[in-house]
């Protein structure tokens, strides 16, 4: 249970070794933190992410087996997580950026992207909805993008995803308006990660801990969508302005 | 075609609830309970999610809510009977100690103890044990009730009493509505002759001078508190003290209707008040003026029941005035030894901005034999804080520890943000409690936030 100062007590993460995840578990307030489910496949990665909030002094670490691609699973992943105690905060942080240029020659690869960004998060963001709802609390994180924000000729596939899950979010958090539970959307820009390595830097590029910042401050306002970071909702509201022939022909 | 129902809609009654400080939210389902029969039907189709009875909503934190969960509203559950031979008072749960008071007052009885807040039902106010400005000497609301008629988990109907069934009856005084719905109580009155309060007003110098004052004076009198000004460092003040006045007392013209209660409301907090009104700026203002307003010395003055006991309820929902952040109120109570405490708190909260506009300090007398019953022998400080001040979290889990250290507590109908730690190690007698708690009400069928939250 959230208490009146925002210390929350149980988180879940789904995509459980992401870096803005961690990152932003660590940034919460950790006082009365005593559960932290970190739903991943089984992997270095997720083994390491366990590790550092363990080393951070986090008690009550748990790993659960969640595949975003395998949706007949989701319910399980769920309902393990809920049915042991109240779940706080919800970050759904799942999501792979594929290759454009790939998806564009063999779209199977496409249709991964879709199914683990899109399909995947509408699985697993519905289930957690109904245990939010159920229980009278608590707040779903959904990681979108900028790149949702409108589509662009060099990463549309994955664009499209993201408009896909920011408008499913923002429906979910409608939805869900009153009951209790809420739905925070947050939209990042270029995020320094290793999903990221080796692309070029974008402008207002930032790191995982910058992220969370921003999405622990959300959280304590109650915000229902946030940039990050926030100067990038003018730079979005100017570019979703531009006329089709002209955004055509912009470097981006 | 069939059409499927989202379990995402609202369901009938389903609503969001915060306790009187409007922090941490959750939504329940709200149902009226007139009979004890709605209450075990209640019971028997409870969920997962459990089951909680909700009086006034008057706790600060999150006592008298629970996420998910069917809350049942007694109000019209409010008989009041009096019985003028046994000097008792047989109320429904429902029913507020403001209607008891309007109803027997006229007739020359007062309830046993008030709280700062005449809207608290008769269920909420055993249920949190709570105190008032004669806590030294008559001990709790929980002290002065001769029987509980309550429903356990198992929808059976209980009479409780403190000499046939000790360990029910006690775990249920001051147990936060988590043994079971209580129905029905009877509790002592106290005898008036007039609804006035003789009271004594004196303005204190400091910290020091207030609690001398305290230590040395309160026998003398029925009812006693102090206010202090969290904003001066010296922790200046200004203490009232009191009792029933007899009609004797009273002008030719008073004593034409010596026992008359009508209190009213005069006035509303707007609707919304946007966060910082509250602020070190209008605190600063605001316990100047208060300190100010008090006379120096004087004594014998006649106030009405309401302006001595419940100046707050003249403003409806002043609670708004702290903005959609909301507020807490920390509350403990630590013994004689650790005196200093005092100061050391409200040094910490102005060292971090947070300024109370209410600031009370009284003293204990003894504590009842009820495990989780808030009260204990020495001091007692409650403090108003908005929950948006940046640090409060870490002040607050510091003075925590000091609290601890030196034997005390914090008040649950207060709490809304201590650890499950503190509270197992700060109220000694929890394991006792739970396992009262648990005969009751074996498949844990009532539950609040507070109780989740708290591990109780």
């Amino acid at each position: 249970m959230m208490d009146a100062l925002g210390e929350p007590q149980g988180v879940l993460v789904l995509g459980g070794s992401s870096e803005i995840a961690i990152a932003t578990v660590l940034a919460l307030p950790r006082g009365r933190l005593r559960r932290v489910v970190l739903a991943g496949r089984p992997s270095p990665a997720r083994d390491e992410a366990s590790a550092t909030l363990t080393r951070a002094g986090i008690a009550g670490v748990e790993v659960a087996d969640f595949d975003a691609a395998d949706t007949s699973l989701h319910s399980d992943v769920v309902d393990r997580a809920f049915d042991a105690g109240d779940i706080d905060i919800v970050l759904l942080a799942f999501g792979v950026l594929g290759d454009q240029a790939e998806a564009e020659a063999d779209p199977d690869t496409a249709v991964q992207v879709a199914t683990v960004n899109y399909t995947g998060a509408v699985s697993v963001g519905l289930r957690v909805a109904a245990r939010l709802r159920k229980q009278g609390h608590g707040t779903l994180v959904v990681l979108s993008s900028v790149a949702g924000d409108r589509a662009r000729r060099s990463n549309f596939v994955y664009g499209s995803t993201k408009a896909g899950l920011d408008a499913f979010a923002q429906g979910l958090g409608d939805a869900l308006h009153g009951t209790g539970a809420r739905v925070l959307v947050v939209r990042p820009g270029f995020v320094r990660t290793k999903m990221t390595t080796g692309l070029d830097e974008a402008p207002m590029t930032i790191d995982p801990q910058d992220v969370a910042k921003i999405i622990v401050n959300a959280l304590r306002k109650g915000r229902e969508t946030v940039y990050a970071p926030g100067p990038l909702r003018i730079v979005m509201a100017g570019l979703k302005s531009v006329p089709r022939p002209l955004f055509r022909r912009l470097p981006i | 075609m069939t059409s499927a129902v989202s379990p995402l809609n609202l369901r009938e009654g389903e609503q969001t609830l915060t306790g009187w400080g409007r922090t941490a939210p959750s939504a329940a389902v709200v149902r009226a309970a007139r009979t004890p029969d709605e209450i075990q039907d209640a019971i028997a189709a409870s969920g997962s999610r459990g089951v909680l009875a909700r009086g006034l909503g008057r706790s600060y934190g999150d006592a008298a809510q629970s996420g998910g969960a069917t809350i049942l509203d007694l109000s019209a559950m409010d008989r009041i009977e009096l019985d003028v031979t046994a000097g008792t008072a047989t109320v429904g749960a429902g029913a507020s100690l403001d209607a008891v008071m309007r109803t027997l007052i006229p007739h020359g009885w007062f309830v046993p103890v008030t709280p700062g807040t005449r809207m608290v039902t008769v269920g909420g106010a055993i249920a949190a044990d709570v105190h008032g400005k004669n806590h030294h000497r008559d001990g709790t609301f929980g002290s002065h009730v001769r029987s509980i008629t309550l429903i356990d988990g198992n929808g059976a109907q209980l009479r409780l009493d403190p000499t046939t069934t000790p360990d029910e009856f006690w775990a249920t005084v001051g147990g936060m509505g988590l043994t079971g719905v209580m129905t029905e109580a009877t509790f002592d009155l106290i005898p008036i002759t007039s609804s006035r309060i003789s009271v004594d007003t004196e303005r204190t110098n400091d910290l020091d001078d207030v609690m001398q004052r305290l230590i040395s004076g309160d026998d003398d009198y029925r009812y006693s508190v102090a206010w202090v000004d969290s904003v001066h460092p010296s922790g200046r003040g200004v203490l009232t003290r009191g009792d029933h006045a007899p009609v004797g007392q009273l002008s030719s013209k008073e004593s034409g209707d010596p026992l008359a209660f009508g209190p009213k409301v005069l006035a509303s907090a707007p609707g919304f008040v946007p966060n910082g009104v509250v602020n070190p700026l209008t605190m600063r203002a605001f316990n100047e003026a208060w300190f100010r307003k008090a006379p120096r010395h004087r004594t014998g003055e006649l106030q009405q029941i309401s302006e001595f006991f419940h100046p707050l309820d003249i403003v409806q929902d002043w609670n708004r005035a702290y903005g959609p952040a909301g507020f807490l109120q920390y509350q403990f109570a630590v013994p004689d030894s650790a005196g200093r405490l005092v100061g050391r708190a409200l040094a910490a909260l102005r060292g971090v901005g947070a300024l109370s506009a209410l600031t009370v300090l009284k003293r204990f007398g003894e504590s009842n034999p009820a495990p989780l019953s808030f009260p204990q022998p020495g001091w007692t400080l409650a403090v108003d804080v908005p929950a948006g001040v940046d640090g409060l979290a870490a002040v607050l889990d510091a003075l925590d520890e000091e609290v601890l250290a030196a034997g005390g507590r914090l008040y649950l109908a207060k709490d809304s943000r201590m650890s499950p730690a503190m509270m197992a190690a700060s109220y000694p007698r929890l394991a006792e409690w739970q396992r009262h708690r648990d005969a009751m009400d074996p498949n844990g069928v009532f539950t609040s936030d507070l109780a989740r939250r708290l591990s109780l």
